[in-house]
């Protein structure tokens, strides 16, 4: 290989492999200790920083933004850089969104259980580290539009249009959602207050799900599933429509989260309205992944990846129909404030957001890290059967629950007196609290198998003996816009 | 290939283009819910005998963001029946106003809290807050012993003022330099129990027959 060839930058790839790797154990792994919390509340040992309602948000944003956001951060160079046929563009700067983003996941989990929060769901860290968050967001938008720039493939193939799509929207959520006035260096009050500021996080929270959650991992989804399909995506056409649907339809629905409350009823009845518009692009999208493994399902059967990628595709289109079906006014006033949200959320992440991950990584891992395949495919095997097993236990449980609450909060005996006082449901859902942590906990060690897997499977890459991949050089098209680079390092 | 496709093929191959047509399209649906609520704002005053947190609610108002009491327990009464019932009236926008952030929260592990206030004695919040099973046997609250013993730093109470002032609420100067007066010797417990007892309660309302 001669010092002329240009290569793919798989090193930051790797550092984010890793660091998903380690958060996920930890985002999962405070999420079993939470919910062994709501069975057994002497857990909380009375130590502040140990309490549920302090150590929540590190769940959630331990398995949002550190687990899930360096995967889709990695995933993102990765794929930029193949189907650009180009190396990742300004590398000092796609390492600092590494070291930065690693630096934000620390301070919030460490300053929210602390108290310095600013109780917003899913936006809980404080201004010093939400200005962070937008320097490294900034950056990371930085690096992945010039390395479209300079790619030397003219087709922007689609997955990157979701990435882009998440890195803009993501970004104008954040600042928008964020805007506060600082007290001091830990406290700080927001500029909307009530009604608005109400409406605003519920905005950012329900696209947050939309574009952190599903246009970022669609992304991983558009790439990978082709690619261990090892035959093109169903239809091309089909994605870009689904495309602009999905980025222009999900941005009206976030009043749904705020149904029969003091919101302006115009406002709750169009974000009920667009939500169901929200089937179209989720079942299309699902579809197009799923028809994708048409003609090639024997290798569902023989790669666990393909496996994870599949259930992936399923609990996609399952848990985007419930979540339309729970924006509708009459369901919602059963479902809402129960544990069918909860239920909801998981079956949205421990199927859709997590089994596109690990089946994506078990994807990337072995070619980032200069290995034939990964180390083990019965850890592999595993992983998935275990992460199926708590995954169903967790949500099957928590529908019960959540079902459960919901007709005890409004029954009425004869006289049209309420017939339970509150305490009744927590009594009631008390054995479902407990399956949930079982299903948790098979999740949580499913995810330590993995660890342990690409633990093994990057021997090389410890060792330093990983070769550098080249890029492949197309043929210079004489209409080619940008001109093409030429091939150098 | 459909005719139309080499105007989509200009999107297709252009990042430049590919970034703004997304960043329009994404704006669109926020712009078109928050702007006319941001105007609408200005129009929504204080419900009768809504009043800005007194230092020591605001200061328990703080603690109850703190500690996230907000994942586990609402303050938005929504308007159906089985809630009204359950909870009292329900929520409407002048009532919350002064809350930066709003506390309406989205899961009730535990009860609503909007109109909490006055429904148990403070002996009661008290006891319950430092160790919930010692009244309601079956809960799975947390306890919060530590804040019996946390005092109210009243310096930072009164900078939260000024910034709340700042930010448009109808606090007086007087307001603001009685607060050290009235946090003096104040726990956090003491601070988050009035809050609490505050919720949902209007002086005013209450006077009327």
């Amino acid at each position: 290989m001669s010092s002329e060839t240009e290569t793919y930058n798989d090193q930051v790839v790797r550092l984010f492999l890793l660091a998903a790797a380690i958060w996920g154990v930890i985002g999962m792994g405070v999420g079993v200790f939470i919910a062994a919390q709501l069975a057994w509340p002497a857990l909380n040992f009375d130590t502040p920083w140990l309490t549920f309602s302090r150590l929540r948000p590190d769940h959630t944003f331990g398995v949002i933004f550190a687990f899930g956001g360096s995967a889709l951060m990695g995933t993102c160079y990765y794929v930029a850089q193949r189907t650009g046929h180009t190396r990742l563009a300004l590398p000092r700067l796609a390492n600092f969104t590494f070291w930065g983003w690693q630096l934000v996941v620390i301070l919030a989990m460490v300053s929210m259980p602390l108290g310095y929060t600013q109780s917003k769901e899913y936006a809980e860290p404080e201004w010093l580290i939400d200005l962070l968050v937008a320097a490294v967001w900034v950056s990371f938008g930085v690096v992945f539009f010039a390395t479209l720039a300079k790619r030397r493939i003219k087709h922007i193939y689609v997955a990157n249009w979701y990435y882009g799509a998440f890195i803009i929207a993501v970004g104008l959520l954040h600042i928008v959602n964020n805007i506060v006035l600082p007290v001091s260096l830990t406290k700080s009050y927001p500029v909307y207050s009530g009604t608005v500021d109400a409406m605003v996080q519920w905005w950012y929270g329900h696209n947050a799900v939309a574009f952190f959650l599903t246009a970022g991992f669609l992304g991983m989804m558009y790439y990978f599933v082709p690619r261990q399909a090892q035959q093109p995506l169903w239809s091309y056409r089909f994605s870009i429509v689904n495309f602009w649907a999905l980025i222009s339809v999900y941005m009206w629905a976030g009043s749904h989260h705020l149904l029969f409350t003091a919101l302006p009823d115009w406002v709750q009845s169009v974000g009920m309205a667009f939500s169901v518009l929200l089937l179209m692009p989720s079942w299309g999208s699902a579809a197009n992944g799923l028809f994708t493994f048409n003609g090639a399902w024997q290798r569902v059967a023989s790669d666990p990846a393909a496996k994870f990628m599949v259930m992936a595709l399923v609990f996609y289109a399952a848990s985007t129909t419930e979540g339309s079906l729970m924006a509708v006014k009459t369901v919602n006033s059963l479902s809402h404030y129960t544990d069918w949200t909860v239920a909801h959320v998981h079956s949205g992440s421990i199927g859709w957001v997590a089994m596109i991950t690990i089946g994506s990584l078990y994807a990337m891992a072995p070619r980032a890290l200069g290995r034939p395949a990964m180390h083990s495919k019965r850890g592999m095997e595993l992983h998935f059967w275990m992460h199926t097993a708590g995954l169903v236990m967790y949500v099957a449980s928590m529908w019960t629950a959540g079902v459960t609450e919901g007709l005890m909060w409004r029954a009425t005996d004869a006289t049209g007196a309420l017939v339970y006082p509150f305490i009744d449901s927590l009594i009631a859902v008390r054995p479902f609290y407990l399956i949930r942590f079982l299903g948790g906990a098979l999740v949580l060690g499913g995810m330590v198998v993995m660890a342990w897997n690409l633990w093994h499977t990057a021997a090389d890459a410890r060792a330093r003996l990983v070769k550098p991949i080249p890029v492949p050089i197309p043929e210079p098209e004489p209409l080619q816009v940008p001109a093409p680079v030429p091939a150098r390092v | 290939m459909a005719k139309g496709y080499r105007y989509f093929e200009a999107i297709e191959k252009h990042a430049g283009k590919l970034g703004i047509f997304t960043a329009i399209m994404v704006s669109i649906g926020g712009l078109a819910e928050i702007t006319p609520l941001f105007v609408e704002a200005h129009a929504i005053t204080a419900a009768e005998g809504v009043k800005p947190y007194d230092p020591l609610r605001l200061a328990g108002k703080d603690i109850y963001v703190r500690e996230g009491c907000y994942l586990c327990h609402t303050q938005m009464i929504r308007s159906l029946r089985a809630e009204t019932q359950r909870y009292g009236d329900y929520s409407v926008s002048s009532e919350s106003v002064y809350d930066r952030p709003h506390q309406w929260g989205s899961k009730r592990t535990g009860p609503d809290l909007a109109r909490v206030g006055g429904k148990y004695s403070d002996d009661w919040q008290r006891l319950h807050l430092m160790d919930p099973r010692a009244v309601v046997g079956e809960s799975n609250m947390p306890g919060y012993p530590w804040l019996a013993d946390e005092p109210v730093d009243a310096a930072d109470i009164v900078a939260r003022m000024r910034t709340l002032k700042r930010l448009g609420d109808p606090y007086t100067d007087a307001d603001i330099a009685a607060a050290p007066e009235a946090l003096d010797g104040r726990t956090a417990m003491d601070a988050l129990v009035a809050y609490l007892q505050g919720l949902g309660v209007r002086p005013d309302a209450e006077a009327a027959p």
